[in-house]
């Protein structure tokens, strides 16, 4: 069936901010399906909060809004554009639901606006618990017996009859949140309170635990016709229990035989067949292990992060298909973009084996519980490919960004056999290393399988990879004790390690040989790195993807051509909170912008999630770890003229020395101004010669340097590591405690690198992001935060253009920025943080390279940043480009950048905010008028007050005096002020009334029961600096986030709230972003 | 021990060896299937060739007995990358290691069997030759292993008795007595028809015609099986008798090119055939796309059919070559791919209704 002719006019709804369960994805899945839409001809009107993306950029939709994702919004939308259809099944959760929303309340049949991809019927047979379990009993497909309850009463009751352990899952949120598993009845209690309450329509499905058995996804697609495909199946190597999005996931399923295979996917098309879906699909089934009995756990009746997984591992556009079917188009009409021969009617047979592997925020949450569940906890994650799964396995492992390599990266050696025992019935990030430490003891196979459940084919590869780890050490002492390299260390031993991924600097720590020898071993026995192509097809094809990963043993496919100039653009791994979207937005700019220079481009990169890793986005794809020996394999081969490293974040700038020993230069800014910029000393220097003031400070080595330090500046002071981004282990310390507390955490995430300490001065923070030519700056614009110095910039709510600074301290900044750029001869792009304290203007960073604020702010002033900075990189001059240098003129729209939290998801994280940033997204509020925006983005951000009106305050004592007005202003809004003792009486010694509550350790009730009583909805809660952090407030505030209260920690951000709420907007003015 | 693949072109891949380590010389073939190696290695249309799979891993799940498509294995030699160094699944019963040794067949692993299937692809189906000797000189050898033909592979793969699969009297529609020319059938075409109820009498690929129709079955089966078409002349002049005959007719894979053959269309062999999971096939009636179980490296010329006599009922989507063929004015219609399955899609399993219903129709 050809494309239907009356669709000419689309909304896709977006994701919104990246929160857990809810990432890059959705950018990825979205950008893929504007692009399929537009190249049909259909005019795409774009609703996204997410600044960050790159489908909210012009070129992917005609008309783009960064508007809140909110039902008001949707509306006054549609009746402003009138689309004739609106595509919901992209945006994730949030998109659909929205959609959903406006289907149930008639909105869509009122304006003549239809639902394409999948009807609002269908949707809800997917996502309705009672009628997704209905449809499936009609089907004869088994789901685990279950029952969903709209009370605990009644979960209670329905649990008796089904018996313990029981599983939660709350109908309509993302991510499994609120859900778990409940061993007894006060469990239950817990965990269904918290559901009913985070579920849109207060139901959450009570079910049998079926914890233990394999966990298999499939993804499906199905058009118009009734064809139905298989892309992929999955298999998780942790069992049902642990959400998916925190299993390491292996496709395909390596444990299944064709009868269990072909069951399943035959289940799977009979799901989607029966639900009608048009598009893709994912269904999540749980096999037993020991026979065919399984169940559907559940559907998803959209793209997903498996989809995602899914066409990365496969190289089937899962979105680009689903967005061609909702235009009409069959299976078989739609061209298979990798073999451009075949048609997007058929199933993709891989020759290699994929390992997905969840990034978790434990590095980030030092105090939060590591075990993992039902409720998804990581941010990203990361792919890899090999011909093997040891292979696919440890590539994945070094591509984490944690400072991990190998099975020994976390040491449980030090634990006795008791001890390791017991941390085998943990499950947590580091299970697979415990099993390897348990292997390594001789505890069998069945014994480990017995306790974990996962499937001794996984164990025994964990086991080969440990007997490799073995022969390695024993080489290794053979060598120590003057056996001759070639005698202990057979070229055979290191054939072998390699096949099996052991990077070179592993092999060299096990074996003592020099990671250099080991590499000239290497060559000169011919084992190098060989690249294979994803090409949906196992070879059966030609194909024309340039998409490619890396395996040893094999003949290289990958062939450099040698045309044209080439570069290599290195991008940011897996999102984390500090390294987000941001960065691949970026990249992907980046590389177009190379494109258009004429340069062939060549991208490597290991998230799955991301634009940067689609196949169509460079010339060439390497889908591989970002480490220097994966990525010297790569210049290797294609013997890039440069390389460019400011656009990929940290991860990309850290690969800058490797490049420059490959002899691959670095494009832009040199590497020794880079160097410049995070060396202490040079850095020093550099102010001193351009006369700029940075507040005081050191460069030391340990705690005891580190307090001398403070005490020479006078606390509070500033400790920080250097090389970090997004201000991992950066903290205010007040004292000597602190110190050695900070320097402690400092040093537990291997730092190699010194540690900074700064006198904390705290001021308004100013951010910058500028080009230079190496002659010119230039300047999109000034940004200021709501927030003082202390929190990290990630966490701020950042106004463009700044509100509150004068014209002298503009000018300041700006001549500061010139000259800083100058001096560090950037060519490209840098990021400098200002202090600003009364008439002095602090420096407090300087990044030469791309930022997390880019996309925002390139967006709101219409300014292509990244692509300006890589045409200077070119070689172009800002001038030659039409632009006058200098500050560029305001724009006459105010841009608030509101970052978002995922709290909820992490049980354990203090939400307490500081100088290490905890956000894992953010949101745009753009308007006319400061107040306008800063509304739009507190909605877009998903506090939307008031709802009960009652709040609680609770401040340090140096904040008694600052709270009196913002108090008073909630007041006048109408709440109910609750305070603790010494906040309630500094508040009505102001005439503000102020009810007193009990404080935690005091008998019921108490500010715990009123926090839990669901009658509060905001507390304002400014702890004591320090590392003396107050038990009671980190109990309250975790209790107040997990029931869904908004939490703020910041006077600055809770003055701003109450000017959003005052000046609450009847109408908000939308803006098309695409016009600016 | 090292073993060698050595190619009718010269080209030598040097791997270790599997199974047993007599030499062997056949005609390669690659598999793209991810799962299902056991019922590959046992599809008796492998007879008289060497099966390489695409997919890296093998062997993870070991040997399920009852999984297996007839006897024994039959592929005269098997290429992997890979074999798990253990077996892994609740019906495991050996290993695939074991497996191959036990029933003597040679194989090797750990060469780079993508490389493999692309010259394959390129250079279209080549003979090889499996050894674990190593050879000075590869001319006397390349002409031995180019010599090779696949021949006599039906007589070799054919059941050699009659015997009867009893079906259901108790049918709602009554049960239907079918009788299957087994020209190296997998289990699985019986066991379909058997699971409809269906009373299966099995024949040796040389029964006559006469002896068939003399049993007065409702409908006549002609199965899969291995080689060359048009080597079976003897064959072909039953089945023209059975095409007169007006007994319903449903033909996969070598007796979908058998019946086009007898009724005088032509066939042809392929680059490199079509051996997996996923190949779509498009029924022309509705224009439904199914995914298909494949094995085949002849295919019908559609070219050479007579549209009085045949016309294509299902074509491949990726090359457009024939998928099946529906006989005019015939209760016969034939199939290029696997509705059996086995390993593969199960989507197409909808022709053996369709063949059960024109039975009932024709009675």
């Amino acid at each position: 069936m050809p494309k239907n002719p009356e669709i000419k006019k689309v909304l896709v709804i977006g994701s919104g901010p990246i929160v857990i369960g809810q990432a890059a994805e959705f950018d990825y899945a979205g950008t893929q399906a504007c692009r399929s839409l537009k190249e049909e001809g259909v005019e795409v009107v774009l609703l996204n909060s997410n600044p960050a993306t790159i489908m909210t950029d012009k070129d992917i939709a005609d008309k783009v809004y960064i508007e809140p994702l909110t039902v008001e919004v949707v509306e006054q939308l549609i009746l402003k554009e009138k689309p004739d259809s609106v595509l919901p099944t992209l945006g994730g959760q949030a998109g659909l639901n929205l959609a959903m929303e406006l289907e149930e309340a008639g909105f869509l049949k009122a304006n003549n606006v239809r639902l394409i991809g999948t009807t609002a019927q269908t949707i809800k047979k997917a996502e309705d618990r009672l009628e997704f379990k209905e449809t499936m009993e009609k089907i004869g497909e088994p789901v685990a017996p279950s029952q969903v309850v709209e009370s605990i009463e009644d979960g209670i009751a329905f649990t008796n009859t089904i018996g313990y352990p029981v599983v939660l899952r709350p109908a309509y949120t993302l991510g499994g949140s609120g859900g778990g598993i409940a061993h007894n009845e006060e469990e239950l209690i817990e965990i269904l309170g918290n559901g009913l309450r985070l579920s849109r329509v207060g139901q959450v499905l009570v079910e049998r635990c079926i914890a233990g058995w394999k966990e298999i996804e499939y993804e499906v697609m199905r058009d118009s016709a009734g064809n139905v495909i298989t892309v992929c199946n999955m298999e998780n190597i942790d069992p049902v229990g642990v959400h998916t999005g925190d299993s390491i996931v292996v496709a395909p399923s390596q444990t299944l035989g064709d009868k269990e295979y072909q069951m399943l996917r035959t289940s799977a098309l009979n799901i989607i067949t029966e639900l009608g879906i048009t598009g893709g699909c994912n269904v999540q089934y749980a096999l037993h292990p020991d026979s065919f009995e399984y169940c559907v756990i559940e559907v998803n009746p959209r793209v997903s992060r498996s989809s995602a997984l899914a066409s990365k591992a496969t190289g089937y556009p899962i979105a680009k298909v689903a967005a061609k079917i909702a235009l009409g188009y069959t299976l078989d009409e739609i061209k298979n973009a990798v073999t451009q021969k075949t048609y997007a009617s058929f199933e993709p047979m891989l020759d290699y084996c994929v390992v997905k592997m969840p990034r978790l925020p434990f590095d980030k949450f030092i105090s939060a519980k590591r075990s993992l569940g039902t409720q998804m906890k990581a941010t990203g994650e990361v792919m890899s490919i090999c011909t093997n799964f040891e292979g696919a396995l440890m590539k994945a492992i070094r591509s984490l960004e944690q400072h991990v390599d190998c099975l020994m990266s976390y040491d449980f050696s030090y634990m006795n056999d008791e001890e390791l025992e017991e941390m085998l019935h943990q499950v947590d990030d580091r299970r697979i290393w415990v099993i390897a430490e348990a292997l390594r003891r001789g505890v069998a196979a069945k014994h480990i399988h017995d306790v974990t459940k996962v499937d001794l084919w996984f164990i025994d590869k964990l086991e080969i990879l440990i007997e490799l780890e073995n022969a390695l050490k024993e080489a290794g002492r053979k060598i120590q004790s003057g056996m001759p390299v070639d005698l202990a260390f057979p070229e055979e031993l290191l054939k072998e390690a390699k096949r099996i991924e052991y990077p070179d600097t592993v092999i060299s720590r096990l074996t003592h040989i020099p990671q250099e020898e080991i590499k000239h071993m290497r060559y000169s026995s011919g084992i190098r790195a060989a690249y294979k192509m994803v090409d949906t097809c196992a070879a059966e094809f030609e194909a024309a993807t340039p998409y490619y990963y890396s395996c040893f043993g094999s003949e290289n496919e990958a062939e450099a051509s040698h045309d044209r100039k080439k570069v290599l653009v290195l991008g940011s791994g897996p999102i984390r909170i500090g390294q987000g979207i941001e960065f691949d937005f970026c990249s992907v700019h980046s590389t177009w912008a190379f494109k258009k220079e004429g340069y062939e481009t060549i991208i490597i990169n290991n998230n799955p999630e991301t634009v940067s890793t689609d196949f169509d986005i460079a010339d060439k794809l390497y889908f591989e770890p970002l480490t220097p020996e994966d990525v010297e394999s790569i210049v290797d081969i294609e013997k890039p003229d440069g390389a460019v490293v400011q656009f990929g974040g940290q991860t990309a700038i850290k690969l800058t020395e490797a490049l420059m020993k490959m002899g691959v230069p670095i494009l832009g800014t040199a590497a020794e101004d880079v160097d410049a910029a995070e060396d202490r000393e040079l850095f020093d220097e550099i102010l001193e010669q351009c006369q700029i003031p940075r507040p005081a400070g050191h460069t030391v080595f340990t705690a005891e340097e580190a307090k001398k330090a403070a005490r020479e500046l006078g606390y509070p002071v500033l400790v920080r590591p250097s090389y970090v981004l997004g201000g991992q282990g950066m903290q205010i310390a007040i004292n000597d405690e602190d110190i050695d507390e900070f320097i402690g955490i400092i040093n537990q995430i291997a730092q190699e690198h010194p540690i900074l300490v700064d006198k904390y001065i705290m001021g308004k923070e100013i951010e910058v992001d500028a080009i230079c030519d190496g002659q010119d700056i230039l300047i999109p614009g000034i940004m200021e935060h709501i927030e003082r110095t202390g929190v990290h910039s990630g966490d701020s709510i950042s106004v463009y253009p700044a509100q509150s600074i004068s014209e002298k301290n503009k000018e300041t900044i700006v001549d500061y920025t010139e000259r800083l750029a100058k001096a560090l001869h950037v060519k490209g792009m840098i990021n400098i943080q200002f202090i600003v304290d009364g008439d002095k203007v602090y420096i407090i960073e300087v990044n030469p390279r791309s930022s997390r604020t880019v996309p925002y702010i390139s967006k709101v002033t219409g300014i292509p940043i990244v692509p300006l900075a890589t045409q200077i990189i070119c070689g172009h001059t800002i001038r030659e480009m039409g632009y006058e240098p200098g500050l560029q003129p305001e724009a006459d729209y105010i841009a608030i950048k509101m970052p978002v939290f995922s709290f909820e998801k992490i049980r354990g994280a203090d939400v307490n905010l500081g100088p290490e940033m905890k956000s894992t997204g953010e949101c745009l509020g753009i308007a006319k008028t400061f107040n306008e925006a800063l509304y739009k983005a507190f909605q877009g951000a998903g506090i939307r007050l008031p709802k009960y009106k009652n709040m609680i305050i609770t401040v340090r004592d140096s904040d008694k005096e600052e709270i009196i007005p913002i108090a008073k202003r909630f007041e006048a809004l109408g709440y109910r002020i609750f305070a603790t003792r010494g906040t309630a009486q500094a508040l009505k010694a102001h005439g503000i009334k102020a009810l007193q509550v009990r404080k935690l350790e005091q008998e019921s009730p108490n500010i715990l029961d009123l926090v839990l009583g669901h009658e509060v909805d905001l507390i304002i809660d400014t702890p004591p600096q320090g590392a003396e952090h107050s038990r009671d407030g980190f109990v309250i505030r975790r209790n107040a986030v997990e029931t869904g209260v908004n939490v703020l920690t910041s006077l600055d951000t809770a003055a701003a709230l109450a000017t959003s709420m005052e000046n609450r907007a009847a109408k908000l003015t939308l803006i098309n972003i695409a016009e600016i | 021990m090292k073993a060698y693949l050595i190619l009718e072109d010269g080209t030598v891949f040097t791997g270790t060896s599997i199974g047993s380590e007599r030499e062997v010389i056949s005609e390669i073939v690659f598999n793209t299937s991810m799962t299902g190696y056991l019922e590959v290695l046992t599809d008796p249309s492998y007879a008289g060739q060497a099966v390489v799979m695409t997919y890296p891993l093998i062997g993870n799940y070991g040997i399920c007995r009852e999984d297996m498509e007839s006897s024994r294995p039959w592929p005269d030699g098997y290429i992997v990358r890979e074999l798990s160094r253990i077996p892994s699944n609740f019906r495991c019963e050996d290993t695939l290691q074991h497996f191959l040794k036990s029933y003597d067949i040679p194989g090797i692993s750990g060469i780079d069997t993508r490389a493999l299937t692309k010259l394959l692809r390129e250079k279209g189906t080549m003979n090889g030759m499996i050894t674990t000797k190593e050879y000075a000189s590869l001319s006397d050898v390349c002409q031995r292993i180019k010599a090779y033909q696949v021949t006599g592979v039906v007589d070799a793969t054919t059941t050699k008795e009659v015997y009867t699969l009893p079906g259901d009297p108790d049918m709602a529609n009554g049960m239907k007595r079918v009788a299957l020319l087994d020209l190296g059938a997998k289990r699985n075409i019986a066991r379909s028809l058997n699971q409809r109820g269906c009373e299966v009498t099995v024949y040796p690929a040389h029964t006559s015609a006469e002896t068939i129709l003399a049993a007065n079955p409702d409908g006549i089966m002609l199965s899969n099986g291995p080689g060359d078409p048009k080597e079976n002349v003897a064959v072909i002049e039953e089945i023209k008798k059975l095409y007169q005959s007006d007994v319903p007719i449903f033909a996969i894979c070598l007796g979908h090119q058998l019946m086009a053959l007898a009724t005088g269309a032509d066939t042809y062999k392929l680059k490199y055939g079509h051996r997996g999971g996923n190949h779509p096939v498009k029924d022309l009636e509705t224009g439904r796309v199914y995914i298909s179980s494949q094995n085949h490296g002849y295919a019908v010329d559609t070219a050479s059919l007579d549209e009085k006599v045949a016309v294509p009922a299902f074509v491949n989507v990726n090359d457009g070559t024939n998928e099946g063929l529906k006989y005019t004015g015939k209760n016969i219609f034939t199939v290029q791919y696997h509705p059996e399955a086995c390993p593969g899609p199960q989507d197409s399993g909808y022709l053996f209704d369709r063949f059960i219903k024109m039975m009932e129709v024709e009675r």
